[in-house]
């Protein structure tokens, strides 16, 4: 009888640990968390992070600049170009050179296409996460159009090394240029077609706004960068702060959130995948004539038919392979803004063809370390979706 | 504020403690010893005409053979309201590895400073979790020395030898008939 009128007495209560992953799909890659849950809220959140660690920082101190270059492909494998384009623009700030006019705008065209890959990645698995399978089969299908048309620049779809030390590979063909614009021209249509499927959603609204709140002050101190920031209304792009290859040439704004949840965080993404287009659009149109390749014949690789007929390009192609450059001592830390945030290289260089020290600062590390701030004291149900809403890929967290 | 006038500034302010300011590429870096670190960083994050409140990055340097103080551990510093950066270069020994977190100041430090104590052994004072963040918690070395071989240890890791022995076994499984 006592019992009956003391319900909390029937029945224990404790606090429950939750191993979330490493192998679970909703944590987009092998990240773990563990949960200490009282009921449903999370009191307390560890992740633990490095599954995929694989030293490319110790790598990089023993390749030469031009070797260490696919590395940075392994860093974000769903947007390798956007790191490509941050690694050549750190190493020639490094050396003091800078790529034809041509050559950046190309770098802008592929570095967007290469968001706008990772933006769609991003809507389709993260409202999947939530619970909308839909959006994600169409956005399988824009990344497939994407990840030809690198197929068809480069040859490679994935790890690409397309952008290369002073310009980039190979200059871009007419039918490239035409599918892309095509491309361009109907996107912003299938957009309207996602925004119709999720953004007035009852269900998704009330799973996103007012969910993993963090104030614009909070997340500067934090450090957050990209779309995580900027969700908090914090207008921090470093393509607009540090205009690197054709950012200061083209028209593009800032989207930017106000209450810093997870809604604003996918308003700000999904605004960002417009702007992404309309500056692709806009470096097609305003393309110039040129060359791709800078000619400075002690940092950079000659062209290859050159060095099959000439001795002087056969000489420096081997000392730049064999020895590398001979790189002024100093540092540089230059950014590059890539899907996720603010991509760094920090290079310290001793004078010698091979960095001394190669520190890549990953927006997708500090992302996942303010996890626990996000998800402490919510709903177990939310934590899924503030994985989804920082946005990060643990290739680049680990490195 | 010009990169070089925030250097002079602290040089100003904190005249002992500020070793060199140089400037490369158009970038100022301002190498100071380490036992005033926190005071230098509540300066510049507080001080109304610098104003550093984003800390874009920590990271450790291991100067072997090269300088007197092995190592260094680098910040990274932004202004947001101001757009001015800077680099701030505390000098560790290697007998004595340890400095101040800088977490008081910026959160964002956290997993930079486990990082840098995972791969350079550098004690961060007053840190509030100091565990290892990317090699397992039992590793033995810090992978980013330069005296730590690329190839990593002769002894394989335990964790992997655990792996290895589990496929073997697998490989050995007899189903009963």
């Amino acid at each position: 009888m006592e019992n009956i009128e003391h319900p909390e007495n029937t029945f224990e209560t404790r606090e429950l640990n939750v191993n979330l992953g490493p192998q679970h799909p909703a944590t987009h890659g092998v990240l773990r968390l563990m949960l200490d849950l009282d009921g449903e809220v999370v009191k307390r959140c560890t992740p633990y992070v490095g599954y995929l660690h694989r030293g490319i920082e110790k790598l990089g101190e023993h390749r030469t600049y031009f070797a260490a270059l696919p590395l940075s492909d392994r860093l974000d494998y769903i947007s390798s170009m956007n790191n490509n384009v941050g690694y050549v623009n750190a190493v020639e700030k490094l050396f003091g050179i800078e790529a034809p006019e041509r050559a950046q705008f190309i770098r802008t065209i592929v570095a967007e296409m290469g968001r706008l890959s990772s933006h769609i990645v991003w809507l389709g698995t993260h409202v999947l996460d939530i619970g909308a399978t839909t959006p994600f089969l169409y956005a399988m299908r824009e990344r497939e159009t994407i990840l030809d048309l690198f197929e068809i620049l480069c040859g490679a779809r994935l790890t690409v090394s397309y952008p290369r030390i002073g310009g980039v590979r190979n200059d871009v063909t007419q039918e490239f240029l035409d599918r892309l614009y095509e491309f361009v021209l109907d996107f912003p249509k299938r957009m309207d077609e996602y925004e119709t499927l999720v953004t007035q959603n009852r269900i998704w609204k009330d799973r996103t706004v007012g969910i993993g709140v963090i104030s614009a002050e909070e997340a500067v101190n934090w450090g957050l960068t990209g779309g995580t920031l900027r969700g908090s209304g914090v207008p921090y792009d470093v393509r607009k702060f540090f205009p690197y290859d054709a950012y200061d040439k083209v028209d593009f704004d800032v989207p930017i959130g106000k209450n810093g949840d997870c809604y604003d965080r996918y308003i700000v993404r999904v605004g960002e995948m417009r702007q992404s287009n309309r500056i692709i659009q806009q470096c097609i149109e305003k393309l110039p004539k040129g060359p791709v390749m800078a000619e400075e014949a002690k940092f950079t690789l000659p062209p290859k038919d050159m060095v099959l007929k000439d001795m002087e390009h056969l000489i420096h192609q081997f000392v730049l392979i064999t020895k590398g450059p001979s790189v002024a001592e100093g540092e540089v830390y230059v950014s590059s803004e890539v899907p996720k945030g603010e991509l760094g290289f920090y290079f310290v260089s001793d004078g010698t063809g091979k960095p001394y020290r190669m520190r890549v600062r990953a927006p997708s590390f500090v992302h996942a370390s303010v996890l626990p701030r996000l998800c402490e004291d919510g709903l177990i149900a939310d934590v899924i979706a503030n994985i989804g809403t920082i946005d990060i890929v643990l290739g680049e967290c680990d490195r | 504020m010009e990169p070089l006038k925030i250097a002079d500034r602290l040089k100003e302010r904190f005249a002992d403690e500020v070793l060199e300011a140089k400037e490369f590429r158009g970038q100022v870096s301002v190498t100071i010893k380490k036992n005033k670190l926190l005071e230098i960083c509540n300066y510049l994050h507080d001080d109304q005409d610098l104003l550093f409140d984003y800390l874009v990055d920590v990271c450790g340097v291991d100067y072997l053979g090269k300088k007197d103080k092995r190592f260094q551990v680098v910040y990274h510093l932004y202004s947001m309201r101001h757009r001015h950066a800077l680099r701030l270069k505390a000098e560790v020994s290697e007998n004595d590895a340890v400095i101040d977190s800088v977490m008081p100041v910026w959160v964002g430090a956290d997993w930079h400073e486990r990082e840098a104590f995972d791969m350079f052994g550098i004690v961060f004072r007053g840190h509030h979790d100091l565990r290892r963040v990317l090699m397992p918690e039992d590793w033995e070395g810090y992978p980013l020395r330069k005296d730590y071989p690329l190839k990593g240890p002769e002894k394989e890791w335990r964790g992997f030898l655990e792996v290895l022995e589990k496929g073997q076994k697998f490989r050995e499984f007899q189903w009963e008939e």
